[in-house]
């Protein structure tokens, strides 16, 4: 058997399977629903069984489309670095608000990206992020909290 | 009939409407447009906008744009060889090499009247095949409606690539499981929460679309960036050459449209198949019934090769609204997105729709005339300039990207945790895509995965329990055997492969 990392996914797979196979078994059901003909575990416990059985089956068979990514040409670092803002940007939006948040998480994004044109880097991140707001919260009435925004007046 | 006509023609003809149908015509071509990003995403992007409107106008909204970007990824097949979407694969054969010669602005147009005609006439089959279709379908039981999702969900993995169904198949499975998080419909017993409260209320459909396909697109550009064979490429387009297209031309265009349209519609109505297919056959078609001689221009530019598979995959796309509108399963990655859209408006697609609803049924089959028409009247003037957005530096389209996903979360829920899980998702489907597991069977299994459910639990529970149910009606026995002959053929065509 070719080890790929087509198989080391569905090995992954059979093992996510199994575990969720496990919890399906563990779901708490009405003591009257115990023995009916579906419960609340019924349909997890199915799919469980399911994704042990396809995952299997990938995993024995052989492969004859065998995938070759060429890592070496593989932006990982940017896509870490992107991966890595949108964390911040996810992990600060609520406390900070949404326009400085966003409008910063644009601009930083640009940057590592590798832009350097300062002028349009600016105008694709603070007043389009200022626009889109009042197209979202102004024109059609979708609540956008910004506490940031609030608290220098700019929004009621 | 025609009283719905009118309903939908006043609902759809609103000025509200109208601009709807002009702007999602627009952003979906230039979505569509840009390589990497097809419809499914296009629609996703939408999400956040609609929540503003009524579900007419929400859909009408995002029935524009799925046209608008099935037409702008033809634009990227013929400009760059770049297909936006599979299935405008077909339309690079014989397009691409049109713009090599220097009839850009040529082969576009024909792409641009294809579209439209095949648009048309599949949404005049659609006016007068959906109420029937819907009536049908009102005979439909819970065992016919569980074997119909089966039905989907392994049509789905067997069309979705060569020699990929078992991954498929993971992928249907692994989108069952995401929508079994969350309390049980019934009793309200909490499932896979880890005791996590975020987790109660599920796992929202708007998180797992934008993180499989907005998100995990935007990864993936980045990702294969210096990778010499991806699509992500660079032109600069100044020479499109004349749009117009000669008498000779419209000749052949007359006769290959009509069999072409029929056929995309076809298609289109099969669950799973879709515009991928549709557009491979009816180019398959084509060349075995046109003469020697203009077989021979087949992938060298020929009107015949550009015209079929344009016309095919518009007309699967209002095909594939049939099982949608009409039994509430969607027959495509696309459907299933607006399904899931239609389902976060409150409205519950399928036969009882066009009766309890008919002003959005009604809209939705008027508002694909006005969009076919926007399209065209939009887009073959605007051609050159369109053709410019191709030329868009990734270092702003990524952002921008990840920016409507995270935004379309953060309105929904204002909660950290769905955006970390947005992400989280993100990055596994980015790692699956590159080692070619696809996308659209775990999206429509997540969509399917509470209606399969209820079914399969309303099923059991008049059965007592047995499994007979699945042979005890005509209908559910022929919607089994359709299912175990799909995968028959699948099976026999990969043994055939490997021979």
């Amino acid at each position: 058997m070719n080890i790929n990392t087509t198989k080391i996914i569905s090995l992954l797979f059979f093992i996510f399977s199994a575990f969720y196979l496990y919890t399906a078994y563990q779901i708490q059901v009405f003591a009257f629903d115990e023995n009916a003909p579906f419960n609340a575990r019924t349909f997890p416990i199915y799919l469980g069984y399911a994704g042990l059985f396809f995952s299997g089956l990938k995993l024995i068979l052989p492969d004859p489309n065998t995938i070759k990514v060429e890592h070496k040409s593989l932006e990982y670092k940017k896509t870490g670095i992107l991966i890595l803002i949108a964390i911040i940007y996810g992990a600060t939006i609520l406390k900070v608000g949404y326009f400085l948040t966003t409008s910063l998480f644009l601009f930083a994004s640009y940057y590592f990206l590798g832009e350097r044109r300062w002028i349009l880097m600016f105008l694709l991140s603070f007043p389009f992020v200022a626009v889109f707001m009042y197209l979202l919260h102004g024109i059609l009435d979708i609540y956008l909290r910004d506490p940031f925004l609030q608290s220098i007046g700019v929004m009621g | 009939m025609i009283e719905g006509i009118l309903i939908g023609l006043t609902t759809a003809l609103t000025f509200q409407n109208i601009l709807m149908v002009m702007v999602g015509c627009f952003f979906g071509t230039i979505i569509g447009m840009l390589p990497g990003l097809g419809p499914m995403t296009a629609i996703a992007l939408m999400i956040p906008i609609t929540y503003g409107f009524d579900p007419a106008t929400g859909l009408i909204l995002m029935a524009g744009v799925y046209y608008g970007a099935v037409f702008g990824g033809s634009t990227s097949s013929i400009l760059l060889n770049a297909p936006g979407v599979p299935g405008t694969v077909a339309t690079s054969f014989d397009g691409y090499p049109m713009a090599q010669q220097g009839k850009a602005g040529k082969a576009l147009a024909i792409a641009a009247w294809s579209s439209f005609a095949g648009g048309t006439l599949s949404a005049i089959y659609l006016l007068f095949m959906a109420p029937s279709l819907s009536k049908v379908s009102l005979s439909f039981r819970s065992p016919d409606y569980f074997a119909l999702m089966i039905l989907g969900l392994t049509a789905i993995a067997a069309f979705s690539s060569k020699g990929q169904f078992l991954k498929a198949m993971m992928m249907v499975v692994l989108g069952l499981m995401l929508a079994s998080v969350g309390q049980d419909s019934l009793s309200d017993i909490t499932r896979f929460t880890f005791n996590n409260m975020n987790l109660t209320d599920g796992i929202s459909f708007v998180l797992v679309v934008m993180a499989t396909f907005a998100m995990s697109e935007a990864l993936t550009i980045i990702l294969k960036r210096n990778d010499p064979t991806s699509a992500a490429k660079q032109v600069s387009l100044t020479e499109l050459g004349s749009i117009k297209i000669n008498k000779e031309e419209r000749t052949k265009m007359y006769k290959t449209i009509p069999r072409s349209s029929v056929i995309g519609f076809l298609i289109g109505v099969l669950p799973g198949a879709g515009a991928t297919i549709a557009s491979f056959l009816a180019y398959g078609m084509e060349r075995n019934v046109v003469s020697d001689e203009e077989k021979e221009k087949f992938g060298k530019g020929s009107v015949n090769g550009l015209s079929a598979p344009e016309t095919a995959n518009n007309a699967a796309c209002s095909g594939s609204f049939v099982p949608m509108l009409t039994l509430g399963i969607p027959g495509s990655g696309t459907t299933a997105v607006m399904l899931g859209a239609l389902l976060g408006f409150g409205v519950q697609p399928g036969p009882r729709l066009y009766m309890t609803n008919p002003e959005i049924f009604w809209s939705i089959i008027m508002s694909m005339y006005i969009g076919m028409v926007i399209l065209l009247i939009l887009n073959l003037p605007l051609i050159p300039y369109i053709a410019r957005i191709l030329a868009v530096p990734k270092n702003y389209l990524i952002p921008l990207i990840l920016f409507f996903s995270v935004t379309g979360i953060y309105v929904m829920s204002f909660n950290n945790f769905d955006i970390y899980l947005m992400i989280g998702i993100a990055v596994v489907a980015t790692f699956l895509r590159l080692y070619d597991f696809p996308m659209p069977p775990l999206i429509l299994a997540f969509v399917l995965g509470g209606l399969m459910e209820e079914n399969l639990r309303r099923s059991l529970l008049l059965s007592n329990g047995s499994w007979e149910f699945l042979w005890d009606r005509t209908l559910t026995a022929c919607i089994l055997v359709t299912t175990i002959l799909i995968v028959v053929w699948h099976i026999y065509k990969t043994f055939k492969r490997k021979n």
